[in-house]
C-alpha cells in the first residue's frame, strides 16, 4: 500500500540520520578503550600462599601501615583527623577495614611493594627529583619479601567483609571518596556531610573540607571533580575503563589507578548511578505502563478511525 | 440593546451568546479536507500535539527550575530529577520532546516540498510555517542554555559570538545580546525569558496565522488535483460522501490524524523511556565551567546542516553562506519559478533537485558532528558548496519545466 511505501522511506531517511549523527559520530568523536575487565594482567601474579597471622604482625608493624592508615576493625584509629592528614600527604590515607574486599589481590601486593607505578602516576613522583609517593614503600622486614607482603594481603582479606557484603556506598567511600566528592549524596571528601542544627557547626564543616581540598588540589594539581552527575555525563563503559586505567583515556592524569577489583568496580558504578540517575527503575517501571496504555491508546483511535471512514469509500 | 429569546437549552444559550454552532460548522464539521490525502498529512497535527506537550511539561519544570547561575544546574539535575514527584518524567518528556518536533517538523516540511504546497495561494502559509521553524529553533536554543551545563555555556558562547560579523568585529553587539562580556547571569536570564514568555508567544501568533493561512487555500492533496470545494462539499453535505472529493475536519480527518498521532506517541515515549540520548546530550550534564572548553562542540542535531554551512569556508565567507541558508527556504515559494503545484515525482528535474536536497541536507548534518578533519571536512565542504548550488539552480531547473 502507498502509505507504507511512504512511511518506509521517512523511516529509513530518518534511521540514516540517527546513525550518522549518533552512533556513527559518537564512535568518532570517543577514543576507543577496550575493557581488560580489571585482570590487570600487566601485576605479577601471587605465588605465595600469605599466611594471616604474619600478616597481621607486619600490618601492625615492620610493614608500618597503621602508622599512616587507621585500621577501625582492629581498634587502631587515625593518628591525625583528615585535615591534619591531607597537610601531611597531600590526601587522608584511607581505612584500611575492607581494602581486601574492594581491591584486586595481586594489585595490593604491587601497591606494597611499589605505590607509584601500582598507582600509575610514576610520571608524577621520581624519586630522583626527591618527589616521593606519599605512601612509602615496603622494603621488607628480612625475611622473603614476596611471602611478607603475601601475608599482608592474606591478612586484610581475612578482616575485610564479604565481596557482596560491600554496598555501594563502601566501595565507593573506600575507593574514591578521599578524593572526589558527590554532593548529590551529600558525601564530601572528608565523609558524609551531617544535617546541622546549627549554622556555625555548619560553616565549620565546610571550612574544613575547603581546607582538605585545597591540600588535595596542592597534590595532584587539581580538585578532583564532583561525581554526582558523572553516569549521565560519561557513559558506563568510559567509567568502566576509566576506573581500570585512567591513563588509557587521559594520558599524564594525576588520577591514580585505584585497582578495584571487578565487583567493587561495579559497586562504585551503581553507586554513581544512584546519584546521577537516581529514579532510573520508577523510569523503566513507569515506562512499560505508559507503553501498554499508549498501545490500548492506538487499537482505539485505529477502530474510531475504521468506523468513521467506512462511509467515506 | 439586543433581543435575546429564552433558550431552551444550555447549547442553544450558548449559541445565542457565542455563536457555537455557527463555530463548530466552520471549525469541524464544514471545514473541508480533500479525501486523497496520506499520512503526511497528520504532521501537523502531530507538531501542534507536540506543542502541546512542550507546553504542559515545560510549565511543570518552570514550577521548579531556577534561573541562576549557580543554582540552575543543581535545579534542573538534583531537584527536578531526584526530589520533585514526576520531575524526571517532565523533563525528560520535555527534553525528548524538543528534540522530536524538529523531526516532525522537517518530514512536515520536505512533505510541503514534494507536493509543492508553498505556491499557488499556499505562500503565506509556508512562509508562516519558516517563521515557526525560526522560532523554535530560538525556543530550543534559549531552552538548551537553562540547565547551564558546559553545552549550554559554550554552545551559547559559539553562537552568541556569530553576532560579531566576522571581521567586522562587531564585539559590542556580542557583548549587548550577553549583557556581559561572556555568557553570565544577565545572559542566563534574558534567555530564561525568551525561552518561556516571549518566545512561546511568538510560537502561538505564528501556530494562528500558520492555520488562518490555510482556510482560503485549503490543504494541497497527494496528486496536486484542482477541485471546486464547493460543489464537492454540496455532494457530501448531500450524503454523496463516498464520491465527494472532500471530508470534514471533524471526525473524518481527525479520526485519521489521532490514529497518527497515537502511532507517534507511541514512538514518542520509547524515546522518552529508553532512548532519549540524543536529546539530551551527555555533555550537558557536566556543570558549565568557564575554564574547560569541552572537547567537541557541537549542536544539538537539527542546527547541524546550518552549523556545517558554516564551518568549512573561511570565516567570512562561512558567516555569508550561514546567512544564505537561514532565509532561503523562506523564499522557496519565489525561487520555484514553475507553473505547477505537482508531487515532484511528475515535475522531471525538480524531483531530481529534490532527492539531492534531502541527502544533502543529511551529508551536512552527520558532518557537523564529525571533527572537521581530513575526509569529513571534505564531504563538508563539498556538501556546503552543493547546498549553495542547488538553490542557485532551482530557478532556472523550474523555468524550463512544462505545465503538465
Ligand atoms: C607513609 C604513610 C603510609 C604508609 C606507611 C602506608 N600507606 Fe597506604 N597510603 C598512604 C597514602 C597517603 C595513600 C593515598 C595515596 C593516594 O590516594 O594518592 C595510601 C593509599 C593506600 C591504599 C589505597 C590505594 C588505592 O588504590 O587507592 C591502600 C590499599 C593502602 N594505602 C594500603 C597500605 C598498606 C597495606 C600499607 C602497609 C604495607 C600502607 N598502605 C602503608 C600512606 C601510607
Ligand atoms: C588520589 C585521588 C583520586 C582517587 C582515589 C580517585 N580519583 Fe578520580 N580523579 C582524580 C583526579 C585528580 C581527577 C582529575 C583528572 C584530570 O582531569 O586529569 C580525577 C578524575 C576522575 C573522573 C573524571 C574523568 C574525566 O573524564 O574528566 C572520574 C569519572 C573519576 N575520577 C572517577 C573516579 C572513581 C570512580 C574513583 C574510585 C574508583 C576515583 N576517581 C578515585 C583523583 C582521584
Ligand atoms: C512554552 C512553553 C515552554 C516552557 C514553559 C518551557 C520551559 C522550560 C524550562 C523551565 C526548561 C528548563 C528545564 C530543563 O532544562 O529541563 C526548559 C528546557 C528546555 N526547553 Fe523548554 N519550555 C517551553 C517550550 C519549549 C519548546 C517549544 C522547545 C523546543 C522546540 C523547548 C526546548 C527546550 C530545550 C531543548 C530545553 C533543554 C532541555 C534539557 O537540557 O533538559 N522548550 N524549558
Amino acid at each position: 500500500m502507498k502509505e507504507f511505501k511512504i512511511l518506509a522511506v521517512v523511516v529509513f531517511f530518518s534511521l540514516v540520520t540517527y546513525w550518522l549523527v549518533e552512533p556513527l559520530a559518537h564512535s568518532v568523536l570517543h577514543k576507543h578503550v577496550d575493557s581488560n575487565h580489571f585482570t590487570y594482567a600487566d601485576l605479577p601474579a601471587l605465588e605465595k600462599t600469605g599466611d594471616v597471622a604474619n600478616g597481621k604482625e607486619l600490618v601492625m608493624g615492620a610493614g608500618a601501615c597503621t602508622g599512616c592508615h587507621s585500621l577501625e576493625v582492629a581498634g587502631i584509629s587515625a593518628s591525625m583527623d583528615p585535615v591534619t592528614a591531607a597537610s601531611s600527604y597531600g590526601v587522608n590515607p584511607p581505612d584500611l577495614s575492607v581494602v581486601g574486599a574492594i581491591y584486586d589481590d595481586k594489585f595490593l601486593a604491587a601497591l606494597i611493594k611499589d605505590p607509584a607505578s601500582a598507582l600509575k602516576v610514576s610520571h608524577k613522583f621520581d624519586p630522583d627529583s626527591g618527589k616521593m609517593h606519599p605512601m612509602t614503600q615496603f622494603y621488607g622486614a628480612g625475611g622473603d619479601m614476596d611471602q611478607e607482603v603475601a601475608d599482608m594481603v592474606a591478612y586484610l582479606k581475612s578482616i575485610a567483609p564479604k565481596a557482596e557484603d560491600v554496598t555501594p556506598a563502601v566501595a565507593f567511600e573506600n575507593a574514591c571518596g578521599r578524593c572526589h566528592s558527590v554532593r548529590y549524596e551529600r558525601w564530601t571528601q572528608m565523609g558524609e556531610k551531617p544535617m546541622f542544627k546549627f549554622k556555625k557547626d555548619e560553616y565549620r564543616f565546610d571550612a574544613n573540607v575547603l581546607e582538605y581540598q585545597e591540600h588535595l588540589t596542592k597534590y595532584m594539581g587539581k580538585l578532583p571533580p564532583d561525581l554526582s552527575m558523572y553516569y549521565r555525563s560519561r557513559n558506563v563503559h568510559f567509567l568502566e575503563t576509566f576506573i581500570e586505567d585512567p591513563q588509557s583515556h587521559m594520558e599524564g592524569t594525576a588520577m591514580p589507578r585505584v585497582g578495584v577489583n571487578a565487583e567493587s568496580a561495579e559497586k562504585v558504578i551503581e553507586y554513581l548511578a544512584d546519584s546521577a540517575d537516581t529514579l532510573r527503575d520508577d523510569r523503566e517501571r513507569i515506562g512499560m505502563y505508559v507503553m501498554i496504555f499508549m498501545l490500548v491508546f492506538t487499537v482505539f483511535a485505529y477502530l474510531w478511525k475504521r468506523e468513521i471512514w467506512k462511509d467515506l469509500h | 440593546m439586543a433581543h435575546f429569546e429564552k433558550a431552551n437549552s444550555l447549547n442553544e444559550w450558548l449559541d445565542q451568546r457565542l455563536a457555537v454552532n455557527t463555530l463548530q460548522r466552520v471549525l469541524q464539521t464544514e471545514y473541508w479536507i480533500p479525501k486523497n490525502i496520506n499520512f503526511l498529512w497528520a504532521m501537523g497535527m502531530v507538531l501542534a500535539i507536540t506543542f502541546g506537550i512542550l507546553l504542559v511539561s515545560g510549565i511543570f519544570l518552570l514550577m521548579y527550575y531556577q534561573p541562576n547561575v549557580d543554582t540552575a544546574f543543581d535545579s534542573v539535575n538534583y531537584t527536578i530529577m531526584r526530589e520533585v514527584g514526576f520531575g524526571w518524567l517532565w523533563r525528560h518528556v520535555h527534553a525528548v520532546a524538543a528534540s522530536v518536533v524538529f523531526l516532525i517538523i522537517y518530514i512536515h516540511m520536505f512533505t510541503g516540498i514534494y507536493y509543492g504546497s508553498y505556491k499557488k495561494g499556499r505562500e503565506i502559509i509556508w512562509i508562516s510555517g519558516m517563521l515557526l521553524f525560526v522560532a523554535f529553533s530560538a525556543e530550543a536554543f534559549s531552552g538548551y542554555m537553562l540547565p547551564w551545563g558546559q553545552m549550554s555555556y559554550w554552545a551559547g558562547m559559539v553562537i552568541t559570538n556569530l553576532f560579531s560579523a566576522g571581521s567586522l568585529e562587531l564585539n559590542g553587539v556580542v557583548e549587548w545580546i550577553r549583557g556581559d562580556y561572556v555568557p553570565a547571569q544577565a545572559f542566563l536570564t534574558r534567555f530564561f525569558m525568551l525561552h518561556v514568555l516571549l518566545i512561546p508567544l511568538a510560537i502561538l501568533a505564528l501556530i494562528g496565522v500558520h492555520f488562518g493561512a490555510l482556510r482560503i487555500p485549503h490543504v494541497n492533496n497527494q496528486d496536486g488535483e484542482e477541485f471546486d470545494f464547493d460543489v464537492e462539499a454540496e455532494k457530501y453535505k448531500a450524503g454523496d460522501k463516498k464520491s465527494s472529493k472532500v471530508i470534514a475536519f471533524a471526525n473524518d480527518f481527525l479520526s485519521k490524524d489521532m490514529f497518527v498521532v497515537a502511532v507517534y506517541l507511541v514512538f514518542f515515549f520509547y524515546l522518552v523511556f529508553w532512548n532519549y540520548g540524543f536529546a539530551m546530550d551527555p555533555v550537558n550534564f557536566d556543570p558549565a565551567d568557564g575554564l574547560k572548553t569541552p572537547a567537541h562542540i557541537y549542536p544539538e542535531w537539527y542546527f547541524l546542516w546550518s552549523y556545517e554551512i558554516l564551518r568549512p569556508f573561511s570565516k567570512d565567507i562561512g558567516l555569508i553562506a550561514f546567512a544564505f541558508a537561514q532565509v532561503i527556504f523562506v523564499l522557496l515559494p519565489f525561487l520555484d519559478r514553475s507553473p505547477n503545484a505537482v508531487p515532484a515525482r511528475r515535475r522531471g528535474l525538480f524531483f531530481i533537485w529534490f532527492w539531492l536536497m534531502l541527502i544533502d541536507m543529511i551529508a551536512l548534518t552527520a558532518m557537523g558532528k564529525l571533527p572537521p578533519e581530513g575526509i569529513y571536512s571534505t564531504i563538508g565542504l563539498v556538501a556546503a558548496v552543493a547546498f549553495i548550488l542547488l538553490w542557485i539552480a532551482l530557478p532556472i531547473i523550474t523555468m524550463f519545466e512544462k505545465k503538465v
